[in-house]
């Protein structure tokens, strides 16, 4: 199947060097509690709404042909189950509230789209970063040719990935890979699962695995009180990146934000991480000084 | 307020200047009409005018302020605005709206309105320049004027946009005068029928250099006075030094630093008192011109940083005491403030093609960075020989959210200025003044004469001619919108308006052009202006070595996005017909909610880096570009267009119904080459990508806006990547981007309005996102935090 596609954000200067193009796919084998993308979980197209600003026109409902939009108390309200997606409320919302998420894109029309801020990416040093969703757990066929067409026309291309799926995808992925994106959410493997759905061994192991054969990494690691925000959670990181040798020219602490969660109700779902929270400054900046200390001098909060 | 200045002395002259209210000073007037009345019809005009200039300079009230180290000021004090009836002769009605308005006030003391009544406005009615404007002009002209086709410069204002060179710190006054008189001796009487006028026009030039020494001698003998009566040794000193200063220029050539300043701020005083030109006048290349003063004081070890960076400070006081004269009616709306658009340029590259960055570059932008003052405004010159390090300053000083200092292309103005005509050292030694336009200072007159609303004259294509607000036809009759069969035919008829109203602008600029060379020369900027003396020529009669007439073209988004939705909507994929979208217009689409979500959010616009809409912009940009570009001004020059609007866009869009991208009838249209407002979707490069599609190097000029909040460009990355943005708009030819780093009030106001801020991309954590996709609790959350960004 041709991977979706839910956004091209031009301008990305947070996820990795200079100025880039990131593209989100959509599917993903975890299932993290916080996740801030979550229409790019699923696999499969989902419509997004926005009934908190909606005024209650009533033309997505006229428009519908499976009568899966009904007005009440002034609002649009979208029955998910019933809905084809074929996306026609989308093209008459006069507040431009309905969007579709996910798009195909061929190969070649996504290259030359990412091609676009080519001069961007010279004078920055910057490129594309393919992120998601999981890029990797998507059609290997499709995102091999991508980063092989991005790489021979000259563009970076940065893997930005939670690590969950199989060493081979990474294996036909590193040829054309300028850097990956590597995400350590929680060295404890219960928690792990509780937290993102499944343990953490093979992520741990393909990361190790990655570094062995000679790719550029940088460590990112979504900070959250409950989840990895203690000392021992850290030590516990650089210990295993110490242990197994882990050469990273940067690790990123990405302090917990709650900026996904209007989506959730976008897609008509809830949003499970409400009691999440961030740690403080002090802690964030103390974290920091103990990768530094550990030898990881390029260690900062934020992307 | 805040409280800004390096120390005491300087925050205290900042107070005071952010604190005084703008005023009507009627000496000048007074002067002027006392000047007219003795020598008019004596002297010939030129000289007339250099007398004006010397009687007002010679009787005018002196002002030197507590502390103040650079002295001088146009009218009698900080905030005095004196009148030019010569020009403009304002009613008592006037002076009443501008004592009594709101915004952009200028207090009138009660005796001056009865001395408007009876002394000035018997004397000047009927002489002023704007009445024989008005009275030249055709009806079709006033038509055009009064449905906001077009504005005027001139009616107001005298010809401007005139900037210094070295010349002023290379010789005094003295010097020029020697140089006035071994003109005129040259002159042949026998074989050259214009030596008669051209010694005139010298000889108004020579009484002009007596103005300024006059105004240099009475300060000297003031600031001795002061010191006399000084009992602080300090600034006792101060005072004498001031003394001592002011007997060296404007006379003779500066020796030091602090003279050299001094020498510009008198010119500053005389240009603009002499006549009040657009935007004011501004020291050009500043950084450049005062490098070798301030090497050889510090070489001599009488100057240091902290010193040089307080004169510059003191200069930033002294251009912030003046504002705009006073603007009524239709002058009032296209330009509705009260900065005057002096500013200067640091960087860029020196005559001899070398980096031009220096000590002095930086100190101005330490200056503006702790001034914070709109005036003068400050431009940065970026050229590819440009270290990183200053451009990271000025990104520095931009992220802090208030737009300076804006960001010019060094290549891109030097092609444009050799692009017209200009030598490579005359291109080098140029740079952009008032806004965004490129001139080649102190050889140049390039002077702005109206705004030119592209997408009016769209609405009257569509009403085959008629213009429906004044109810007159005053356009070509070819046809009705729903007459034309094929977006071609409709886009023919749309060019052949635009030429129509140009021929009728520029008919009527000739005139205009006239009535200045003959009534209102200025000797005083002749001199200071490359080849005036050698010629004998003023300069608003063509005596600059170049002459360049400008016609500002606005709102470029907002007629690429109307072309564009007619040829989306109606001609290619027909999800409208003409006269359901004609209908939507005349409704200012109440009850068309279907047609305006169309035309609105479903399709392509420009600035967003896509070729459908972003090639009708360039065939509108080229035809307009072309049509203006081949037409002669009466100087011996060309035309060439600039794309800036000033405030105009508001005004223009107040004279329009709605329009068929979806703008609603009087709101304003889009500024300069930025998208319409909310058109842009897809974040900053896409925006720099679409505007450098238009052929910037045709231009004088193009403007555009980049709005950021301010947690985009927070922190190293976001500084890195700014000046990233700015090298590869620059790369691609763009002419000029400025930084709007949101506040935390435009955030409060996108969130009641989301539509019109469907652009405004905020930092959010991890990622970026548009603001308007953001749930309530989260816009508060981030408005919130857009303070605590700003450190």
């Amino acid at each position: 199947m041709t991977p979706l596609v839910t956004n091209i954000q031009k301008y990305s200067i947070h996820d990795g060097d200079g100025i880039r193009t990131s593209v989100f796919f959509k599917g993903c084998p975890l299932k993290c509690t916080w996740c801030h993308n979550p229409e790019t979980q699923k696999y499969t197209n989902q419509l997004l709404t926005n009934e908190s600003k909606c005024t209650g026109c009533g033309y997505c409902a006229e428009e519908c042909p499976e009568h899966a939009i009904r007005i009440e108390g002034g609002k649009a309200l979208t029955d998910q189950k019933a809905c084809i997606l074929c996306g026609k409320c989308t093209d008459v919302c006069p507040q431009n509230l309905r969007e579709m998420a996910g798009k195909t894109y061929t190969v070649k029309e996504l290259v030359k789209e990412l091609k676009k801020d080519e001069m961007f990416y010279e004078e920055s040093g910057g490129g594309v970063t393919l992120s998601g969703g999981e890029v990797l757990a998507n059609d290997m066929d499709y995102m091999e040719e991508l980063a092989r067409e991005l790489y021979k026309s000259g563009i970076s291309v940065t893997i930005d990935t939670c690590g969950y799926v199989p060493y081979s995808h990474f294996e036909r992925i590193l040829p054309y890979t300028e850097t990956f994106l590597y995400d350590i959410k929680s060295m404890d493997p219960e928690k792990h699962r509780k937290y993102m759905g499944e343990d953490n061994r093979l992520i741990l192991e393909n990361l190790e695995k990655l570094s062995k054969d000679g790719a550029r990494i940088y460590i990112r690691i979504p900070t959250i009180k409950e989840v990895n925000g203690t000392e021992e959670d850290m030590q516990a990181v650089i210990d295993f990146l110490l242990e197994k040798k882990i050469r990273t020219p940067q690790v990123n602490l990405l302090p917990y934000h709650n900026t996904g969660s209007s989506k959730y109700e976008r897609l008509g779902t809830e949003y499970e991480g409400k009691n999440l929270s961030a740690p403080s400054k002090e802690e964030m900046e103390h974290f920091v000084k103990m990768f530094q200390q550990a030898g990881f001098h390029n260690t900062k909060i934020g992307g | 307020m805040e409280e800004r200045g390096m120390n005491a002395r300087i925050k205290a002259l900042r107070k005071l200047s952010e604190n005084t209210q703008a005023h009507i000073d009627m000496e000048r007037a007074k002067s002027e009409t006392e000047t007219y009345k003795k020598y008019e019809g004596n002297l010939s005009i030129p000289e007339l005018r250099a007398q004006v200039l010397k009687d007002y300079f010679a009787t005018k009230t002196l002002y030197i302020g507590d502390g103040e180290l650079i002295v001088g000021e146009k009218g009698d004090g900080p905030w005095a605005a004196p009148t030019f009836p010569e020009l403009c002769c304002h009613t008592v009605e006037d002076m009443h709206v501008m004592n009594d308005r709101e915004l952009i006030s200028f207090k009138v003391k009660d005796e001056d309105y009865k001395f408007q009544e009876d002394v000035i406005i018997p004397y000047w009615e009927k002489r002023s320049i704007r009445n024989k404007i008005l009275n030249n002009m055709t009806q079709e002209w006033r038509d055009c004027y009064e449905a906001g086709i077009f504005t005027e410069f001139m009616e107001q204002r005298g010809p401007g946009h005139t900037v210094g060179s070295v010349k002023i710190y290379e010789k005094g006054f003295l010097d020029y005068k020697e140089d006035i008189q071994k003109a005129i001796d040259a002159l042949d009487f026998q074989n050259d029928p214009d030596a008669f006028d051209k010694r005139n026009q010298l000889r108004g030039m020579s009484i002009a250099c007596d103005a300024v020494m006059v105004l240099g001698k009475r300060y000297a003998e003031y600031a001795r006075e002061l010191a006399e009566k000084e009992t602080d040794e300090t600034r006792k000193a101060e005072l004498l030094q001031i003394a001592a200063n002011c007997d060296v220029v404007p006379a003779h050539k500066p020796q030091t630093f602090w003279q050299a300043i001094q020498m510009y701020w008198f010119v500053h005083l005389s240009v603009t008192s002499e006549l009040n030109p657009w935007d004011a006048y501004s020291p050009g290349r500043f950084d450049q011109h005062l490098n070798p003063f301030y090497e050889k004081d510090v070489e001599d070890g009488i100057l240091d940083d902290e010193k040089a960076l307080e004169l510059l400070e003191c200069l930033w006081v002294k251009f912030n005491n003046q504002p705009a004269p006073p603007k009524v009616g239709i002058t009032l709306k296209e330009s509705g403030t009260y900065t005057d658009f002096a500013n200067l340029n640091t960087g860029g590259i020196t005559p001899d093609g070398k980096n031009g960055v220096n000590n002095v570059s930086y100190l101005i932008l330490d200056c503006m960075d702790e001034m914070k003052l709109l005036q003068p405004s400050s431009n940065v010159q970026i050229s590819r020989k440009t270290p990183q390090k200053f451009l990271k300053r000025a990104c520095e000083i931009s992220r802090k959210g208030w737009g300076q200092p804006a960001f010019y292309n060094t290549e891109a103005i030097i092609q444009e200025l050799l692009n017209a005509g200009k030598t490579l050292e005359d291109a080098r030694r140029g740079g952009t003044s008032g806004c965004v336009e490129t001139g080649a200072f102190g050889n140049e007159a390039y002077i702005l004469t109206g705004y030119f609303n592209l997408p009016k004259i769209f609405e009257i294509t569509l009403n085959n001619g008629f213009d429906k607000r004044t109810g007159k036809q005053i356009g070509l009759a070819l046809g009705h919108a729903t007459e034309f069969e094929t977006y071609e035919d409709l886009f023919e008829a749309y060019k052949k308006q635009i030429k129509h109203f140009l021929d009728i602008k520029v008919q009527g600029n000739n005139v205009i052009e006239r009535i200045y060379a003959e009534y209102m020369p200025v000797p005083f900027l002749s001199i200071i202006t490359n080849d005036c003396i050698s010629k004998g020529k003023d300069y608003n009669a063509g005596g600059a070595r170049y002459n360049t007439k400008y016609i500002q073209g606005v709102g470029i988004g907002t007629i690429t996005d109307c072309l564009s939705a007619v040829k989306y909507n109606v001609f290619d994929k027909k999800t409208m017909t003409m006269a359901e979208l004609m209908e939507a217009l005349d409704d200012n689409f109440e009850g068309h909610e279907k047609t305006l979500n169309l035309v609105r959010n479903k399709t392509p616009k420009y600035g967003n880096d896509d070729d459908y809409a972003d090639d009708i912009m360039k065939e509108v940009f080229s035809y307009y570009q072309q049509e203006v570009s081949r037409r002669h001004n009466t100087n011996g020059g060309m035309y060439r267009v600039d794309m800036l609007p000033t405030t105009c866009h508001v005004y223009f869009g107040e004279v329009m119904g709605a329009s068929a991208n979806g703008r609603l009838a009087e709101k304003p249209v889009s500024e300069g080459i930025s998208p319409e407002k909310g058109a842009d979707v897809n974040g900053p490069t896409a925006v720099v990508k679409s505007c450098a599609k238009m052929d910037h190097l045709q231009t004088g000029g193009t403007l555009l806006n980049q709005k950021f909040t301010p947690n985009v460009v927070a922190g190293e990355e976001g500084l890195d990547q700014m000046a990233n943005l700015v090298r590869t708009y620059f790369n691609m030819d763009g002419h000029h981007i400025q930084f709007n780093v949101i506040d935390k009030q435009t955030l409060i106001e996108a969130q009641k309005h989301p539509e019109d801020y469907k652009d405004l991309i905020v930092r959010v954590a991890g990622y970026s996102d548009h603001f308007r996709n953001l749930s309530k609790a989260l816009q508060d959350e981030i408005i919130e935090r857009t303070e605590q960004s700003f450190n």
